[in-house]
This record gives structure tokens, C-alpha cells and sequence, in this order.
């Protein structure tokens, strides 16, 4: 079954030619050894995710999709099948600073001010104080967080502290950004802005994302693909592609077009439910 | 909230509220009754201590007596059971600034000596507490094999310990101050040991997982996460290091026929019944524990302050 939607992907990859996969996953499985037995997280996925694709991922509550990005991240070791993230292993890409991270909390280091949290990363990397000042500014100013550099973490609200780990992420100019739930704890205005900030920044520097929400129009408005996942042990159950037009504006998400993709994703996850019961 | 109070400790008699509320609700009533109960049921317990023997003497020498003739006696003892508070601060005035500085009856001399090897011990503990802890932490076979006997090592009594240790070491030549901070250190890396474990192990799997996904190296998740996340552990740790160490440098003063400091005074008091020398010495003892401790957590506040997280540690 879950394999049906997969074969999509193939397809998909002719059409846009010379591009490479970033991430590709066969058959992969993976079950946590729990004291209760075993908690099977991620069954079978097929998937192939390319060179500047935007793919987000859906799904319920618990589904395993934190768990995906963190074997793409070597953060956690796939219990069967196999996965590749730039044609090495995810071991390697991460030895090699292949991504960068924005995890579901964001993850502060509480004794550093939001400028050098944002800059830790650079630090590690050895770039030079100045470089290191000017994207620390760049990329709070892209979260609307100017004005806050000399804050501590715990002066901030949850979802500052979260635009601080996600500038934190963007700062190094990695060519995958994982991003876990980034926008969960936004309002939704700031929301808004900040899908509009990534979208144009994806346009301008072709990285490949891979996001995860739970939001539908979030999910569309900025996908170029859409992977539906089932509940627990998380399955695919279909791939949408979602090729809105490339400068669309916030208002594209009242267009016929993403109203129908909308549905479709509405659907997929309809069916994965009904198929658990 | 917490500044709030600092003001209005702070601020002077601008305005003044009642005397009685004043007092209870800053933190010098609850301290200064407790004192004045300390002090009843001292000069009390001198009484009920001191009087058989006074009773004794006076139906020997057949003295008709009353019970505030009694108290008064009971209070100016010369070699008394237990002396009354006021004796203990006539002879701490005395010792303290009634004689030179190097004279060897100046309790700041005996202070001094043994401070000096309490501090030479503090640093000495410390450091090979942190350094079995960054042991510990990183190495797992030094997890398994060294973490019992640093606990074993604190079974011993030290009373037990701190005679051979003295004597070993003058066997090799050593005397003097480094024996006692030897033994101060022996008692002090323990709680440095613990906490620094503690708190190097504490940043949280998400903070860990952020270096990781950096493939930063040990020496970076070290200095960057492990080090900044164990600083309040490790003052929490000091405090009591530094009050450990100051007993190790005076029980390491009992065996070493005892010529200077806190531990001599007390050994010669006890030798020649100087009751109210010994307890003037005890008094002591713990006002320079109090003083390296406050010291340890002034430190501490300045540093945390200075690290930003100091928001939940104004507290203590
Ligand atoms: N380290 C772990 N040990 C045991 N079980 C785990 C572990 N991590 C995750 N799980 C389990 O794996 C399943 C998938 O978890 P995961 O975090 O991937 O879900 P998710 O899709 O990200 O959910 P959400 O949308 O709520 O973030 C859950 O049932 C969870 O209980
Ligand atoms: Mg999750």
C-alpha cells in the first residue's frame, strides 16, 4: 500500500532532470526498545527527496515525522532498510555540517544572549567575529528580532525563542534546512510573515527543505511537495506535487488551484485515520 | 520582585513603617530573635552546667547562697563547664584585638594559619575534584572504576585518616601547611567531584543533539555546553567544599602537637581546661565559615549574574 504513492516519485525526477536527491530512503523501518516493548515509529518509507525541493511533511500527533528528520540527522539510527543523504551516509553528511536543524523547541543555550546563541553555530565553524556579527544581524532581522540581540533567552516569549533558533539555523547557510514544526508556536500574523520570509528565501538560494506541520495551508502555500504520512508506525500514504506559481504572495492561498490541493491533503489525511481504525 | 526587597532594604529612613512590622518582614527579625533565643537558653544551660559546682564550693566553705548570687557565679567562672556568651566575647575581644597580629596569643594569628591552609586546600580539592569529574563524564571506563572509590574514599573517617597523613607526609619532609590542605583537599574534591558530575551531565538530549548536528568536537561541547550548564552546580559545591575544608585544616591542626592555629587553641584549651578559650576558638571557626561561605556565594552571584541566568539563583 504504502509503497503505491512512492512510485509517484520516480516520475517526478525525470521531469525535472539534472537534479540530484539530497535525501533517498529505501524500505526504511525504525522501532524504539521501550521498557513497554517496542514502539514502531517509521514503517516502511520509500522516498526520494531532491535538490531544491521543498517537501512538508503531514501527519498526526506521533506519527514518527520528528523521528524521520532525526535519522536524515543522524540523531537517531534507522532499525532497517537504508537511507542516504548526499549520496553518503547520514553519518557522513553530518560530519560534513550537511544541514542545518530547527528543532520542534528551540533549544537555547540559557547563558548566551539571542545574538550569540544565533551565532554558535558560526563560532564552532571558526568564521571570522565579523562575519559572524553580520549574519547573526541579518538573520534576526529576517525574524523580526532587531532590537534583541543583547536579550537573554528567558526574557523572550516561546515563539521569539523559536524565530531565534530558526535564525540560529539559517545563520550558517546550510543547503538542507530541517525544520520541525518552526512556525508551531507563532501567531498567526507573524506566521504568516515569516512562510512569506522563507518562501522568497528558498526562491533566491535553492536550498532543499524539509519541513514538518501541521498545518494545511502552511504546508501548501510553501511545498513544492506534500508527503501525507498515517498514523503510528508512520507510513506514506501519499505524495502531492504542488507547484503553485514560484512569486506567489500570501494571497495565492485563495486561488482554485490551492484550494484543490488543500483538499487533496485534507483527504490523505482523512484515509490514513479511517485506515488506523 | 526580588529588587523590590533590595530597595526597600536599601532605601533609608525616607519613610518608616512601624518598627515591629519592619523588623519581621525583612530578614533581620526572624535572625535577631532567633539569637536572642540562642542566647536565653545559652546562659541558661551555663547556669544548670556550672551550678553543681559552685553549690559544692559553697557548702564546703559553708557560704549561706541565693539563686542570683548563684547566676552571677555561674556567669564568671573562671575555668566554667560551659561559659557564659559575654566570657567568650571578653576573651574573643581580647585575643582578637587586645594582642599584636603576630603575637602567638592573637587569634587572628591562628586564624590566619589556619585560612591559609584552608584556602591551599580549597584549591587543591577543587581542582582534582573538577578534574575527576571532566574524567568521569567523558571517559566511561573512568565512570565505572574511579566513581567507588572516590564515594569509598569518603567512608574513612577522617579523624582516622588525618593523623597517618600527617605523619607519612613528615616522614617525607613535608610539614606544616601542606599536610593540613592535604587534608583539606581530601575532603573537599568529594562534594566538587559530585556536583561537577552532576552538572556536566545535565544539559538537556535536545542541547546535546544541537552539537551534534554541528559534528562539533568533544573539546567544543565541552567548553560551549557541558562547562556553562555545570557553573551553578559547582558553586552549590563550593560552598560546602569551602566549610569542609576549613574542618579538615582544623582537624588537621589536632595531631601535628599542635603550635598554631584554630585546632592548636583548641587541643591547648582542652589540655589546661581553658573552657572559655576553646569556646572562643569554636566561635571563631564559625565566623570564618560563615565568612568563606558568604565569600563563595558572592563569587557566585557575580558570576551567574555576569552569565545571565541568574533570574532563579537571587533566591538563595
Ligand atoms: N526516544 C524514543 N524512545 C521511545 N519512543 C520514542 C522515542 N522518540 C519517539 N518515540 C515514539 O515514536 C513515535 C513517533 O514520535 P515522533 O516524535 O516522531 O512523532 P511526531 O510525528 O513528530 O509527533 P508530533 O507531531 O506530535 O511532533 C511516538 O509514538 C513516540 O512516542
Ligand atoms: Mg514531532
Amino acid at each position: 500500500m504504502q509503497n503505491v504513492a512512492v512510485k509517484a516519485v520516480p516520475t517526478a525526477a525525470v521531469e525535472r532532470g539534472s537534479k540530484s536527491s539530497v535525501v533517498e530512503t529505501d524500505k526504511l523501518s525504525l522501532t524504539f526498545q521501550t521498557a513497554d516493548g517496542p514502539v514502531y515509529a517509521l514503517s516502511n518509507v520509500n522516498l526520494t527527496i531532491e535538490q531544491g525541493d521543498f517537501v512538508s511533511f503531514i501527519g498526526p500527533s506521533g506519527c514518527g515525522k520528528t523521528t524521520l528528520m532525526r535519522v536524515i540527522a543522524d540523531l537517531e539510527q534507522p532499525t532497517e532498510g537504508s537511507i542516504t543523504v548526499n549520496k553518503v551516509s547520514p553519518r557522513e553528511a553530518r560530519l560534513d555540517r550537511a544541514y542545518g536543524y530547527v528543532f520542534q523547541a528551540p533549544a537555547l543555550y540559557p547563558w548566551r544572549q539571542v545574538d550569540r546563541n544565533v551565532t554558535l553555530p558560526l563560532e564552532i565553524m571558526g568564521l571570522s567575529k565579523a562575519e559572524q556579527q553580520e549574519r547573526a544581524a541579518r538573520y534576526l532581522e529576517m525574524v523580526n528580532l532587531t532590537g534583541f540581540e543583547k536579550k537573554y533567552p528567558w526574557q523572550l516569549s516561546g515563539g521569539m525563542q523559536q524565530r531565534v533558533s530558526i535564525a540560529r539555523a539559517l545563520s550558517f547557510e546550510p543547503d538542507l534546512l530541517l525544520m520541525d514544526e518552526p512556525f508551531g508556536a507563532l501567531d498567526e500574523i507573524t506566521r504568516d510573515h515569516l512562510n512569506e520570509q522563507l518562501l522568497r528565501l528558498w526562491e533566491k538560494t535553492q536550498k532543499t527543505v524539509v519541513f514538518v506541520t501541521h498545518s494545511i495551508p502552511e504546508a501548501v502555500f510553501l511545498s513544492s511537495k506534500i508527503v501525507v504520512m498515517s498514523p503510528r508506525p508512520g507510513r506514506i500514504i501519499d505524495v502531492i506535487d504542488c507547484n503553485l506559481p514560484p512569486d506567489r504572495t500570501l494571497d495565492a492561498r485563495e486561488t482554485p488551484e490551492f484550494l484543490e490541493i488543500a483538499h487533496r491533503v485534507r483527504e490523505g489525511l482523512r484515509a490514513g485515520h479511517s485506515y488506523d481504525d | 520582585m526580588t529588587t523590590e526587597v533590595a530597595d526597600a532594604a536599601d532605601v533609608p529612613a525616607v519613610q518608616r513603617p512601624g518598627v515591629v512590622s519592619r523588623l519581621m518582614s525583612g530578614k533581620a527579625g526572624p535572625v535577631g530573635l532567633m539569637l536572642l533565643l540562642i542566647l536565653v537558653i545559652w546562659y541558661a544551660g551555663a547556669v544548670y552546667l556550672n551550678a553543681p559546682r559552685l553549690i559544692d564550693g559553697y557548702e564546703r566553705s559553708d557560704t549561706e547562697w541565693t539563686f542570683s548570687q548563684l547566676t552571677d557565679d555561674a556567669w564568671a567562672m573562671e575555668r566554667p563547664i560551659l561559659p557564659a556568651p559575654h566570657q567568650v566575647l571578653v576573651e574573643l575581644n581580647k585575643t582578637i584585638f587586645g594582642k599584636k597580629i603576630t603575637s602567638k596569643r592573637s587569634l587572628i594569628y591562628h586564624s590566619w594559619v589556619t585560612i591559609s591552609s584552608t584556602l591551599l586546600g580549597f584549591v587543591l580539592g577543587t581542582s582534582l575534584g573538577m578534574l575527576l569529574a571532566v574524567g568521569i563524564v567523558h571517559v566511561k571506563a573512568l565512570d565505572k572504576s574511579l566513581m567507588p572509590w572516590v564515594i569509598a574514599s569518603q567512608t574513612i573517617p577522617i579523624l582516622a585518616i588525618a593523623p597517618m597523613i600527617i605523619v607519612v607526609l613528615g616522614a617525607i619532609g613535608l610539614t606544616g601547611l601542606v599536610p593540613k590542605s592535604i587534608i583539606s583537599m581530601y575532603l573537599c574534591f568529594f562534594p566538587v567531584t559530585i556536583g561537577m558530575v552532576k552538572g556536566l551531565r545535565s544539559p538537556d538530549p535536545l542541547q546535546l543533539d544541537l552539537m551534534r548536528t554541528y559534528s562539533s568536537s568533544t573539546s567544543q561541547v565541552f567548553w560551549k555546553l557541558r562547562w556553562p550548564s555545570s557553573v551553578p552546580f559547582l558553586f552549590a559545591s563550593l560552598k560546602v567544599a569551602i566549610a569542609i575544608s576549613l574542618v579538615g585544616a582544623i582537624v588537621g591542626e589536632l595531631p601535628t602537637g599542635a603550635q598554631a592555629g584554630i585546632g592548636a587553641r583548641l587541643l591547648v584549651g582542652s589540655y589546661y581546661g581553658q573552657t572559655i578559650q576553646i569556646w572562643s576558638a569554636l566561635v571563631m571557626a564559625s565566623i570564618l565559615a560563615g565568612l568563606l561561605v558568604a565569600l563563595v556565594g558572592v563569587a557566585e552571584k557575580f558570576v551567574l549574574r555576569r552569565m545571565g541566568v541568574a533570574q532563579t539563583g537571587g533566591a538563595g
